[in-house]
């Protein structure tokens, strides 16, 4: 991994200064959702190996949500962007 | 051969040039009424009782690389049995029983050393849960007892008591914990699997699963496709990406894990110590006087074998923290490990949706430890297609079912477990 992590609010910034929260894929189902549906999202993984994306909160910086896209075979970092920029172009 | 004093003297006599190797190495067979994908110490260790305890015959191990190169090559060699969970505690209770008669079993020295495991107590809500748990491993017939600081600073002088954070007030000390080669496990069960006729093919990837009409035929491998009646699974740390070959969904993501060794020193550590702050540090010393170090996870989803200099740091700092006298010793070496974590951490020992198709995986840190009961019940499970007494809690299903062995009370978040 990457010892340095581009934050898009507040540049470079060291890895220490964010914690890691998990998988991006997985979307929140609704609160009508089935047991079934439900238990996809709290429990079950694709846990793929290579490209990846992950959440990531820059805790020790500006405290946003970030989207991290990376490759966990080679730990290279594609690219970082806000979590609330990749929900909007998801919803679009 | 059997080893023993007898037969190391007369080796000796010709100048050790005539010993037999220790396994075979066989061609593959077109068929196998078992075949155990992953030949690390819990694939080995279930071929071995598969062939001794349940009377199987005509059984392979694949191993994509050499034996033990995956994570029984990758860890801190630590074994215990404090778990209190139903459903952990009699499994790793077994597992320590096996270790305590391993050498004889399989006629090898694999350097079993209970030299006893002292986890260190910083608070007082800590000294109430381990009293807990320590009273429930001694209800379930396993060993514990709770020291005061006095006590701890006779066993242990060098450590920093008076840590403006995390003071020690106390210690868990298990006696009958300690330390194992985990190289010499590995190839102790392989000598034994293959003496009683296993198949062990190294260098032999499986790169699909076949089947038909929803059951397993065989698997296609770098050395061609080789059938079977019943496959199993032990490829911890690549679960999820032999699972998928098969269809299955998985409660499992990959982390990263660090662990190290420093220089030779003469004898410093006569103990396992756990130091219980929260972030994860235990040492121990080898016979090789190497401090054997371990940390917490990096915390982000990796099937890199290597890690994070963060995680480096932060293990280095714990590390001086409790012990003050470590600030001068050189790390010699450090590597990485890759975790199945899963959303309970514990484990897998199931059938599958997959009728002939068997998993075992999900081990998070505690694959080591587990070897003998997890190759002992895995090996329960293929032969009688029913989990072993000890292990009818680690199931598939049990996430969905809404029974998760959640042992640290952390909830669904892998990279915490």
């Amino acid at each position: 991994m990457a010892s340095l992590i581009k934050c898009p609010h507040c540049g470079v910034r060291p890895r220490e200064e964010f914690s890691v929260r998990g998988d991006a894929s997985v979307v929140r189902p609704s609160p009508a959702a089935s047991d079934e549906e439900w238990h996809r999202y709290v429990h079950i993984r694709e846990n793929p190996r290579g490209p990846y994306r992950e959440h990531w909160q820059h805790a020790a910086g500006c405290r946003r949500w970030l989207v991290v896209h990376r490759n966990n075979v080679t730990h290279e970092v594609y690219d970082v962007m806000d979590a609330a920029t990749v929900a909007k172009e998801v919803a679009q | 051969m059997r080893y023993s004093a007898f037969s190391i003297v007369k080796q000796a006599l010709s100048g050790n040039r005539n010993w037999a190797p220790a396994w075979r190495e066989p061609q593959p067979k077109a068929h196998y009424d078992v075949i155990i994908v992953g030949g690390g110490a819990h694939g080995l260790a279930t071929a071995y009782y598969l062939a001794k305890e349940f009377s199987t015959a005509n059984i392979a191990v694949l191993e994509k690389s050499y034996i033990g190169s995956g994570n029984a090559g990758r860890n801190t060699t630590i074994i215990r049995s404090n778990y209190m969970l139903p459903g952990n505690s009699a499994f790793y209770e077994l597992s320590l029983k096996l270790w305590e008669g391993l050498e004889r079993e399989l006629n090898y020295n694999a350097m079993v050393s209970q030299r006893g495991m002292v986890y260190l107590i910083h608070s007082d809500s800590q000294r109430d849960a381990m009293a807990r748990a320590g009273n429930a491993m001694l209800m379930n017939g396993s060993d514990a007892e709770l020291l005061d600081r006095e006590q701890v600073r006779r066993l242990l002088p060098y450590l920093n008591y008076d840590h403006a954070r995390f003071p020690i007030l106390g210690a868990f000390v298990q006696r009958r914990a300690g330390t194992v080669r985990h190289d010499a496990v590995v190839w102790g069960y392989a000598r034994a699997a293959d003496s009683r006729g296993v198949d062990i093919i190294q260098d032999c990837e499986v790169t699909a699963i076949r089947r038909q009409d929803g059951l397993v035929t065989g698997v296609e491998t770098s050395k061609g496709f080789i059938g079977c009646n019943k496959l199993a699974l032990a490829t911890a740390g690549n679960t999820s990406t032999v699972g998928r070959m098969a269809g299955l969904d998985l409660p499992i993501e990959s982390h990263v894990l660090q662990a190290f060794v420093s220089e030779g020193l003469k004898p410093l550590i006569d103990h396992v110590i756990i130091y219980g702050t929260g972030g994860h540090f235990y040492i121990s010393q080898s016979d090789k006087g190497g401090l054997v170090f371990g940390a917490d996870l990096d915390g982000y989803s990796s099937y890199a074998q290597r890690g994070n200099l963060a995680a480096v740091e932060s293990t280095m700092a714990d590390g001086v923290a409790l012990i003050p006298g470590l600030s001068r010793v050189r790390a010699l070496r450090a590597w990485g490990g890759i975790m199945d974590m899963t959303m309970d951490g514990s484990p897998i020992i199931d059938r599958t949706p997959v009728d002939n198709l068997y998993l075992n995986g999900g081990w998070c840190y505690g694959g080591f430890k587990a070897t003998p009961a997890s190759g002992f019940c895995f090996a329960h499970l293929i032969a009688r297609n029913e989990p072993h007494p000890v292990a009818r809690l680690l199931r598939l299903d049990r996430f969905e079912r809404g029974f998760p062995l959640d042992e640290g009370g952390k909830g669904p978040q892998p990279n915490l477990q």
